[in-house]
């Protein structure tokens, strides 16, 4: 079913049950937000996404209403950007203007909205929410006083991740963001929590100090670990990768796990091999590609004519692709001539 | 040998009956019976019964000894008493006149309709046979037995009833629209998650009849087609929680809940599920999210309960008020209910009537009925006939009535018309030592505190009007800071998720509204008015009125007011710290406060 509204004055035809939100970033329409992730379940926490809809008695949030047959809708006027702006000039009001050495910097929704709005003064000052102490855990590094409670983290550690690690406790100007009784985070650390965070308040810890946006190169990469493929963005900083993250048009929708996401510190490792050895007299030495594939072919060869085919076995690794998966056991049975083949993700 | 009589004993059991010593009066009379031989050797029959709230909760305990159906009532009755009552009054049949009532008694009652509370404070809350022989359970019976759901949904839309818990929404409006919802099963919920300050209507509905409540449940469930249903109330109501359980456990029994409900193809039964006492969960979709296991937070509506409620599926909620007028409109049908009210407002409303008056307590009165009467018929007029300065309705979410509107009509559009609300029923009467400014930061403290954290203008924004507001209260008010009061109430109440956020501004606005004065006089002056924000205050010797007779000297416990015997005396205002109690200890009225 098809149903035709307008936006600011422009009649569109849209599928029904999508919300005002969709159609609009669908068109191109601007509404800020900072609580909405089209991967996620609706909140209307923010409230700055609220339009104006002819008829209705008070604006509405665009990301929980969906659109009807005939529906008139402003996304902006003086009055809904009046709105807006309160709203933000309030969250600024309790949150640390430390963007200067802030990691998140350059990222931030929340500072381009600052910008945008051109918010200066603040009309509202008064206390801000102080923490003290930091998250022991290894991976997530937790500054709560940057919370906006926008809710992302919990409702992708729910509906995502389906781990509940964390919810919002307390009420009032004191709610706040928290595992169990306000323990250390001790979860399975996917980092979808820190992915999702408009602001600074979920970091991770390894890439803490390396980089901010502005420093590094992106560069597209296939995630290491298994054979799902998942697409990650390595950020790159002075030819180091300090930080990976996961694009949301991705075919893995931008979500990674703890190894996609925070297990990267191999790929700068001392020990990392990166030409092969051959044993000569009891010591490795640096050798060429050429000449080790010619190394292994030969005694590849010899085991063979010497004790068969079915001497030799070969073990391949969850962290290959399908493809390369595929060529391994192709190269066993068809050049080595065995079916000892065998996968460590069997064990 | 004595002519044989029968005597009925009511002791007002509500909390506060219990409050004031309601358990030792009802075993002091049990004792004093037993000890006089009544039941035994003396011909008389007498049953000793508690009951709940009749609404006059500043003279408890209050007793009522009914001899062959004539009623005298005692009040402030403590069981040291009860010896004399006994000997005097049932063993020699003469009242003691003393502790009777006294006229204002009376007339605390005589402008109030009892619909509602019509059997509180005469049926046992923990006897369902006292409630089924004052007719209980016969609306249910009747329902059952010769109306079709629709015609249950149509009586109730005839009798006007709106919903009690606030906003007024058509009752059977809600019920139908639940009914006609795809989806099942559906559910009930009764709404008693009170937490006004100072509201105690449904608390004391469940606690003096809780079976009108749970026979409006079952008609409810019966209309929309609901097999379960919930009570959500407040574990800081033990007592209606543990009379709510006996309750639902004789209704068990007596086959009014269960499978088959009088021998009737209709299966129902009601669970309690207990809330953690967060005032947000008074919101519907709050409720519901507590019900189902999650943090209360609300959601944005639509969907609506009646469509997507509980568990996805179509619910009906209802405050607890609401379902207690069901089975009354049953009984005495639609037109009875409607002769009470106005056009619009239909029926009566509880209230609960606290503050500055004489008389505070639970009442319940048409709506419509003016203001003035409520204060000064009802009420009594002011404590210590001060000037009434305001009436305050609707608790956190509502406004105020100024005095020169005390002839407004209390209903629903009116109310609303004068910035206020009827709200779930709290009524706070305020007088001339009142300070408006205070009672706004008193309010905001409350909903601040309340507000569930999810939505910004009102986790941050009702923060920041209770900033203003107690730097105002504390002398610090800066010029402009009533624009800017008015300005982010306006956009808190525009930009708030729910009810919660988008009334939190009420309390400011009204009084912004009304007085202004006050806020200047705070914000220019320095001053607070009522004498009542210490910050503003000062507290001076006047020389010609003071006699030198040091009492004052001597309450002070800062040591801020020295001078000699017979001599006029000074506060030292560096030292002061504002307590008040030189002010109250005065005897010649030598002591300025302002």
């Amino acid at each position: 079913m098809m149903v035709t509204l307008t936006i600011d004055g422009r009649s569109i035809k849209v599928r029904d049950g999508s919300t005002i939100l969709q159609v609009s970033r669908e068109h191109d329409f601007y509404i800020p937000t900072l609580c909405d992730d089209p991967r996620l379940e609706p909140y209307g926490g923010c409230r700055l996404c609220l339009v104006q809809i002819k008829g209705m008695p008070r604006p509405v949030t665009a990301c929980t209403t969906p659109v009807t047959e005939g529906m008139n809708v402003e996304t902006t006027n003086e009055e809904i950007e009046g709105l807006r702006r309160t709203i933000v000039e309030l969250l600024l009001s309790d949150h640390p203007t430390d963007c200067m050495i802030c990691e998140k910097a350059g990222d931030c929704t929340l500072q381009e909205l600052a910008y945008f709005y051109n918010l200066r003064e603040n009309r509202f000052e008064g206390e801000r929410r102080q923490y003290s102490g930091s998250d022991g855990n290894p991976f997530i590094e937790r500054n709560m006083e940057k919370c906006i409670l926008c809710g992302k983290c919990v409702r992708v550690c729910n509906e995502v991740q389906g781990v509940s690690a964390i919810e919002i406790a307390y009420r009032g100007f004191s709610a706040k963001v928290c595992p169990p009784f306000e323990k250390d985070l001790d979860c399975e650390f996917c980092g979808q929590c820190v992915s999702v965070c408009p602001t600074g308040a979920l970091m991770g810890k390894i890439s803490m100090g390396k980089g901010r946006q502005k420093d590094i190169e992106k560069v597209e990469s296939i995630c290491p670990y298994c054979g799902c493929g998942c697409n990650i963005t390595l950020h790159v900083a002075r030819n180091e990768v300090i930080r990976v993250s996961s694009r949301p048009e991705s075919l893995n929708e931008g979500w990674l796990c703890v190894k996609g996401r925070f297990g990267f510190r191999f790929n700068s490792s001392p020990d990392r091999l990166k030409h092969p050895l051959i044993k000569r007299n009891g010591r490795f030495e640096e050798a060429s590609w050429d000449e080790a594939l010619d190394y292994v072919a030969e005694r590849f060869g010899e085991i063979k004519e010497k004790h068969g085919a079915d001497a030799i076995a070969g073990l391949s690794s969850a962290r290959c692709t399908n493809e390369e998966n595929y060529l391994f056991q192709k190269f066993l049975r068809a050049a080595v001539g065995t079916n000892n083949i065998d996968h460590c993700a069997r064990y | 040998m004595m002519q044989e009589c029968n005597i009925v004993i009511k002791v007002c059991m509500g909390t506060g009956g219990i409050a004031a010593g309601g358990t030792g009066v009802v075993s002091a009379f049990n004792e004093e019976i037993k000890a006089a031989g009544i039941n035994a050797s003396v011909e008389k029959n007498c049953s000793v019964h508690n009951v709940g709230c009749r609404g006059f909760c500043a003279r408890d305990v209050l007793v009522d000894v009914i001899i062959d159906g004539e009623k005298t009532t005692y009040e402030y009755i403590k069981s040291d008493m009860v010896p004399r009552i006994v000997q005097e009054h049932i063993l020699q049949g003469q009242a003691v006149g003393d502790w009777e009532v006294k006229e204002d008694y009376h007339t605390f009652h005589e402008k109030q309709v009892k619909v509602v509370l019509s059997d509180c404070g005469e049926v046992d809350p923990e006897d369902i046979e006292s409630y089924v022989e004052r007719g209980g359970y016969e609306a249910l019976k009747k329902v059952l037995a010769t109306m079709t759901p629709e015609e249950t949904i149509d009586l109730i839309k005839a009798s006007g009833l709106r919903g009690r818990g606030g906003a007024g929404f058509p009752t059977g409006l809600k019920w139908e629209f639940a009914r006609k919802a795809p989806g099942e099963p559906k559910y009930l919920i009764c709404n008693a998650d009170e937490g006004d300050p100072g509201a105690f209507m449904d608390r004391s509905v469940i606690e003096g009849n809780p079976h009108s409540v749970i026979e409006g449940m079952i008609i409810g469930a019966y209309a929309i087609g609901a097999l379960k249903g919930y009570v959500y109330i407040r574990a800081e109501y033990p007592l209606a929680v543990e009379r709510l359980k006996i309750a639902l456990d004789q209704a068990r029994q007596r086959g009014f809940l269960g499978n088959r409900i009088q021998e009737r193809d209709f299966n129902f039964d009601i669970k309690i599920k207990l809330g953690a006492g967060a005032f947000v969960c008074g919101e519907e979709t709050a409720l519901i999210a507590s019900i189902e296991g999650n943090r209360g937070m609300p959601k944005a509506k639509p969907p609506f309960p009646a469509q997507k409620g509980l568990w996805g599926k179509p619910t009906v909620i209802n405050n607890v008020e609401t379902l207690a007028n069901i089975a009354y409109i049953i009984r005495n049908g639609a037109d009875w209910f409607a002769q009470f009210g106005t056009e619009k407002s239909k029926g009566t409303k509880v209230f609960a009537l606290t503050g500055k008056v004489k008389n505070s307590g639970l009442i319940e009165v048409p709506l419509g009925i003016a203001l003035r009467e409520i204060v000064y018929d009802i009420g009594g007029g002011i404590e210590g006939d001060r000037k009434l300065k305001a009436v305050q309705t609707g608790g956190p979410s509502g406004g105020c009535i100024t005095a020169d509107m005390i002839d407004i009509a209390v209903d629903y559009e009116s109310l609303a018309k004068a910035g206020s609300i009827v709200g779930s029923g709290g009524m706070v009467v305020m007088d001339e030592t009142d300070c408006m400014v205070n009672i706004a930061k008193y309010f905001l403290e409350f909903t601040q505190a309340e507000s569930c954290g999810k939505c910004v203008p009102c986790r941050i924004g009702t923060k920041r009007l209770l900033e203003i507001l107690e730097r105002i209260t504390d002398g610090r008010g800066r010029p402009g800071d009533m624009d800017l009061l008015e300005k982010l109430s306006n956009d808190i109440r525009s930009a708030s998720l729910c009810g919660l956020g988008q009334t939190a501004p009420n309390p400011v606005l009204s009084t912004l509204r009304y007085f202004r004065d006050e806020y200047e006089a705070h914000i220019h002056e320095k001053r607070c008015p009522a004498g009542v924000c210490k910050n503003l205050l000062t507290y001076s010797i006047l020389e010609e009125f003071c006699k030198g007779c040091t009492m004052c000297a001597r309450v002070c416990p800062a040591g801020a007011i020295v001078g000699e015997k017979k001599k006029p005396h000074k506060i030292i205002q560096e030292i002061c710290v504002k307590c008040g109690a030189c002010f109250e200890t005065c005897k010649f009225k030598a002591i300025k406060k302002g």
